[in-house]
């Protein structure tokens, strides 16, 4: 619960029409610094007949062109940057999962706006300076690890630089550096769960009582696993490498959607098959226009991810407004013999049927021409029953809980455990063995 | 009367089975008697060990999956028809089987077999009653 607000926090709460103002003014400095330094924003904008004096009210984002993430790859490594290197004192990569890496940079003031948002963040989900945080995002090229403890150290909390892996020594942090807070992945989460458990410690002797989890998403069915497996509240936290890292967005304590950090993010939500721009309320593809970012400003970038914008206002109190936790990737989506399935919805399926741990992968194959998919799912001591029809019961559960969500009839196969790959990072839910090759997501 | 049985959840591919018999023999376990169920999919291998907690443990520090369930050890006189005594008792008392299996080596004249029953303590009250042989622990162990 946050107890008063943090200072820097202020601009949660601007009066809108405040934050409007300010949006405007800084979207006008972005596409003017974009338009001068950065050679594909400024032929695109040009080969429309615009130019910086055109954007006169927030509407008129929509008449600029979108950036992708190909767009990205294709300027590997510096040719989107709008700062010399030289000004750029932080680079961070995030692996493609094909292809190159994207690459992107920041200023020293970007870093300190990328420091004051995640605490902000921290600050949404009730932590403190005197909380204890272990940071088991992975530090290194990956924003979320220098990215969480940036924020988190700014914050005065003690920060524990623990990187992801090595779940023995992550539970040795738990249980004997008075850690109070916890931030990584939510797949690693689990995983840490079933070894706490395994080596006979129970939550109520650790002193953890919040999660901050995100790089990944993740189900309310999840959440719930986790809330009630390890008693700690679980919130989500929003970003991504190409607009900042973390802190784009978070979940304050009424855990019901994520606040985004409107000062510094416009957002729209666009229809993913034509770009129209859509009503709030509405689900669509998130765009992403960067207001203060100089070394690597992004105007309407499309983030691939499916949400709404919350329009009502939080009971929180934040004006900054909420958009709903990201169900998927657009491209997450399976067709399956013509139906549209996300592995969200796998998840929320196993998750449904009782005594399910969700170690669980979603294999695509073709045969004959056709699109084929197997669920395997791992057996653990809670499944299992000494008897064959009992195995056969929870398959069949847990194929009618599939079924009843997504409209198909998916084969489930039942594995051992730790036959599926762990994570320390995201979780490969989805391995795709039809023909364009494998890409595990 | 009541034995301890170990039940492991087994994938339906190569080498699985000869893992676990592997990972006891490394413990210096040694198998009294083992079931393979099998479905299409998977199979549940039951054994029965002495050291049956050991076992578990060190089965689970393999990476399998396995749970203890209460079963009873029979005797049944070595002709024809000892069989079909034991389960006329067994019908009579109305008691439902899971499943049974038999074991290789006997107990001077008498096979034995184990089961599983629905109601253990029931079973046991019924086949006491019908005079039937059952093995607590310590003399099926020796």
């Amino acid at each position: 619960m946050e107890t008063h607000r943090h200072p820097e926090s202020r601009p949660d709460y601007l009066e809108f029409g405040e934050l409007r103002e300010l949006q405007l003014q800084r979207l006008k400095a972005t596409v003017s610094r974009c338009y001068g330094k950065v050679a594909l924003f400024r032929s695109r904008l040009e080969e429309r007949g615009l130019a910086p004096e055109h954007v006169r009210s927030l509407d008129d984002v929509a008449q600029l062109p979108f950036m992708q993430k190909t767009d990205l790859r294709d300027t590997y490594p510096y040719g989107l940057f709008a700062s010399p290197l030289r000004d750029v004192v932080r680079l961070h990569a995030s692996s493609g999962t094909t292809g190159k890496p994207i690459v992107v940079g920041y200023t020293r003031d970007d870093l300190d706006v990328w420091s004051s948002l995640v605490l902000r963040a921290f600050v949404a989900t009730g932590l403190h300076a005197g909380d204890v945080l272990q940071n088991a995002y992975g530090y290194g090229l990956f924003t979320g690890g220098l990215g969480a403890h940036y924020g988190a150290e700014r914050l005065g909390m003690t920060v524990l630089p623990i990187s992801g892996g090595n779940s023995e020594r992550q539970i040795l942090a738990l249980k004997d550096f008075g850690v109070t807070a916890i931030c990584c992945t939510p797949s690693y989460f689990v995983h840490l769960i079933e070894r706490v458990q395994a080596s006979g410690i129970s939550f109520q002797e650790l002193s953890v009582r919040t999660g901050v989890f995100g790089a990944e998403p993740w189900t309310e069915a999840m959440r719930g696993y986790i809330e009630r497996e390890s008693g700690i509240k679980a919130y989500d936290i929003y970003g991504l490498t190409e607009i900042i890292g973390p802190g784009v967005g978070i979940e304050c304590s009424e855990q019901a959607g994520l606040h985004i950090f409107e000062d510094h993010f416009l957002m729209e939500i666009v229809d993913p098959n034509t770009g129209e721009v859509l009503p709030d309320g509405h689900e669509g593809e998130l765009v992403i226009t960067t207001l203060t970012k100089q070394a690597f400003p992004m105007i309407r970038y499309r983030t691939h991810d499916l949400t709404s914008i919350l329009p009502e206002r939080c009971a929180c109190g934040r004006t900054i407004r909420r958009i709903s936790r990201i169900r998927s990737r657009c491209d997450d989506m399976m067709i399956i013999r013509g139906v549209n399935v996300f592995p969200s919805q796998i998840e929320a399926a196993l998750l449904s049927v009782k005594g399910t741990v969700p170690h669980y992968q979603i294999l695509l194959s073709r045969k004959g021409g056709l699109d084929q998919i197997e669920v395997l799912v791992e057996v653990t001591q809670e499944m299992f029953g000494d008897r064959i029809s009992e195995l056969e019961a929870l398959q069949a559960r847990l194929m009618q809980a599939i079924e009843h969500i997504t409209g198909l009839r998916v084969p489930v196969r039942l594995v051992e455990p730790n036959s599926i790959a762990r994570s320390e990072g995201k979780a490969k839910r989805v391995i795709d063995k039809r023909s364009d090759g494998e890409t595990a997501r | 009367m009541i034995i301890k049985q170990l039940s492991v959840f087994l994938e339906n591919r190569p080498g699985h089975l000869g893992r676990v018999c592997e990972v006891l023999a490394r413990d210096g376990i040694n198998i009294e008697t083992m079931t393979l169920a099998d479905s299409r999919e998977f199979g549940i291998l039951r054994l029965i060990v002495r050291e049956w907690n050991q076992a578990k443990v060190t089965l689970e520090a393999a990476g399998f999956t396995v749970n203890t369930t209460d079963v009873m050890a029979i005797e049944v006189a070595d002709e024809p028809g000892g069989l079909e005594r034991i389960l006329k008792a067994v019908e009579n008392g109305g008691l439902s089987v899971e499943y049974m299996y038999a074991f290789a080596c006997k107990r001077q004249a008498n096979a034995l077999i184990v089961i599983r029953f629905d109601d253990v303590e029931r079973a046991r009250a019924v086949l006491q009653k019908a005079g039937v042989g059952m093995l607590s622990a310590v003399e099926f162990y020796g």
